[in-house]
């Protein structure tokens, strides 16, 4: 399989593309450097020059800075734990031999292939709605006020609608994961004398390690840019309360037309990625291994 | 105390009547063998003795007492499966612990049963690996220590033999064997190789097609199969069945001969060698007997005939027979 011309043959051909891939990468991360140490406003083209890190300065000293990280670090915890918990219940429950069990899987799927601000959209008219939602509708009919969600518990919210549109994923995911478990191991444990619950603690769960970090690695690297979602619903308000790092980059980018300020805001987001990435691997890189 | 008595147990799978309908008496401390040809039922008896699949209709006793909708844990029977079963993500130590932890035994005498049951099995340098470091030899024993630190009043084994290479077969039979000896308590095991029945029984079960062909110990299946399915199934090489006119001859429908009980040299029965295969220890000749058909004959191993010689043999021990339904006469 590898004797030397056959290595050099295989370098020679994946060199184009490990090329490209790096140009597509470098490139973009280089001119945003650039630009994050530069002045540049779309509306003042022609005043132009170094301003040093005073970008990254601005961004350290917003008060808003700081609320969009913890609502960015909310959004990526919140979503995985409800995600991950429940995803692990509803595939121990379509796992179970029923009637139908297709049409059910695929239901259980469906809100996955939803995109991401008709998903939105769905919620805030649908079903939060303080007029026309269904939730309104419940809260009418138990004789209570409705509750305003985007306005009251705007991050909630977002984080719930995201979690909808990923807990299929985690679903088929940890449900193949289940499906991968022997019965023997379950009979075995049964004649051993374990309860259903014993069963699920000691054998269902640690089989599930390596599923579970699967889906934190894959869920983290998208839930860290989610923009839809909140473009779509609160528009990162009221004020501040539901702004997210990448929204709040988008708001400097589009909205303020600061293109030197929202390109510190990606490098931030970037060192944010890295540091998140680095724990995960740390603490669950383990579990990828055989 | 492990007396295990099935009454009229028959199971069912939707349309599928895999076991028609079955009465059987285990006898405390016995090693009875379920064998058969695959397929036959033997491993859904023995998972309804173990209690993880229901019984359609009929009851089981264990011990005396009406075991027939007990969960599993509470039959006290344990399981060793043919894929071992065992929890890869625990270390062997904590493979064996685990019916003591799930029982609430406290950890000191856990470690006790552990070491012991280690020491027995020749696991005591294994009992921190995981069993994905094991080979196949050492899994079956942790998958038998899991089972013997329990205590339980009854083993069952299903095939536990069947992944091993045949000279790590050989030496786990024994071992099988010896701990039942040291143990003396009841053991099921389900193979469908009847040399493994013959060698380890008391009793063996022989099934077909869900039912129970014939019980009795190694040597009276041996020497009086009830009919030509037991006759065929019990010893090596098969038994040869022969109709028609030679079968008359002794007022049968089909007469057997196990190929042990003919002799090579002179006799009423002539015909040409096509394969002979020499062990040292045995020689196993098959030959074209003229208006017979084939006949399989085991020889000494110094016996020297080769193929296309013509031979004559002659019948030397029992010679079984059977009706037309196959019954022994
Ligand atoms: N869960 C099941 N559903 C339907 N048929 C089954 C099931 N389990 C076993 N069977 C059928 O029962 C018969 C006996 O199976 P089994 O007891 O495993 O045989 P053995 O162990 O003797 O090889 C087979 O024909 C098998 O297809
Ligand atoms: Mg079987």
């Amino acid at each position: 399989m590898s004797t030397h011309s056959t290595r050099l043959a295989s370098r020679l051909m994946v060199a184009p593309s490990v090329l490209v891939l790096f140009v597509w990468m470098a490139v973009p991360l280089a001119m945003t450097l650039y630009f994050s140490f530069r002045f540049y406003r779309l509306l003042t083209p022609d005043r132009s020059g170094w301003v040093g890190i005073n970008h990254y300065k601005w961004f350290l000293n917003a008060p808003e800075f700081w609320l969009a990280m913890g609502n960015t670090l909310a959004l990526v915890g919140g979503v995985l734990l409800i995600t991950v918990v429940l995803g692990t219940l509803i595939a121990l429950l379509i796992d179970q031999p029923v009637k139908g069990q297709g049409a059910l899987r695929i239901l259980v799927i469906a809100p996955f292939f939803v995109m991401p601000p008709v998903a939105a959209s769905i919620w805030e008219n649908l079903f939060m709605h303080p007029q026309n939602g269904l939730f309104a509708a419940l809260a009418q009919g138990l004789g209570m006020q409705p509750i305003l969600f985007l306005e009251q518990y705007p991050m909630s919210s977002v984080i719930g609608i995201t979690a909808w549109e990923w807990l299929p994923f985690a679903t088929l995911i940890l449900l193949t994961a289940m499906q991968s478990l022997s019965s023997e191991q379950l009979e075995a444990a049964e004649m051993d004398g374990a309860s259903s619950f014993a069963r699920f603690r000691y054998i269902i769960l640690p089989h599930l390690t390596r599923a579970i970090t699967v889906v934190i690695l894959i869920e983290t690297i998208f839930l860290l840019g989610i923009f839809g979602e909140i473009y779509t619903t609160t528009q990162g308000g009221p004020g501040s309360a539901s702004t997210t790092l990448p929204y709040m980059i988008y708001k400097q980018a589009i909205i303020a037309k600061d293109i030197g300020r929202a390109a510190a805001g990606g490098i931030i987001a970037v060192i944010l990625a890295n540091i998140v990435a680095y724990f995960l691997m740390r603490g669950l890189g383990r579990n990828l291994d055989a | 105390m492990g007396k295990i008595q099935l009454r009229n147990v028959r199971k069912s799978f939707g349309d599928v009547h895999v076991i028609p309908g079955l009465d059987l008496d285990i006898e405390d401390g016995e090693f009875v063998v379920f064998v058969g040809p695959s397929g036959c039922g033997k491993s859904t008896l023995l998972r309804l003795i173990a209690g993880l699949e229901d019984t359609t209709s009929g009851t089981i006793e264990i011990d005396g007492k009406d075991a027939t909708h007990l969960p599993p844990a509470k039959r006290g029977l344990a399981m060793v499966f043919q894929s071992y079963a065992l929890y890869p993500h625990m270390t062997v130590r904590k493979n064996i612990a685990f019916p003591l932890k799930m029982a609430g035994m406290d950890k000191a005498e856990q470690d006790r049963r552990v070491e012991r049951a280690a020491s027995v099995l020749n696991l005591a340098s294994y009992l921190d690996r995981r069993p994905g470091q094991l080979s196949g030899g050492q899994r079956q024993r942790v998958a038998i220590g899991r089972a013997i630190v329990r205590e339980p009043q009854a083993f069952l084994f299903d095939e536990p033999l069947s992944n091993l290479d045949a000279a790590l077969r050989v030496g786990m039979r024994q071992e099988i064997s010896e701990l039942h000896q040291s143990l003396k308590t009841t053991m099921i095991y389900v193979t469908h190789d009847q040399v493994e029945a013959m060698t380890m029984a008391d009793k063996i079960v022989v099934l077909n097609a869900g039912n129970i062909e014939q019980v009795g110990s190694p040597l009276e299946l041996y020497r009086n199969p009830k009919n030509t399915f037991v006759a065929g199934f019990i010893g090596s090489p098969k038994m040869n069945f022969i109709d028609g006119a030679e079968a008359a001859k002794h007022n049968a429908h089909t007469i057997g001969v196990r190929p042990e009980h003919i002799t090579v040299g002179d006799g009423p029965w002539e015909g040409t060698v096509g394969l002979s295969e020499h062990l040292g220890s045995d020689s196993f000749i098959k030959v074209n007997v003229d208006g017979i058909g084939v006949i399989n004959v085991r020889g000494t191993g110094e016996l020297d005939i080769h193929h296309g010689d013509r031979i004559k043999l002659a019948p030397a021990g029992k010679i079984h027979r059977f009706d037309k339904e196959g019954l022994a006469l």
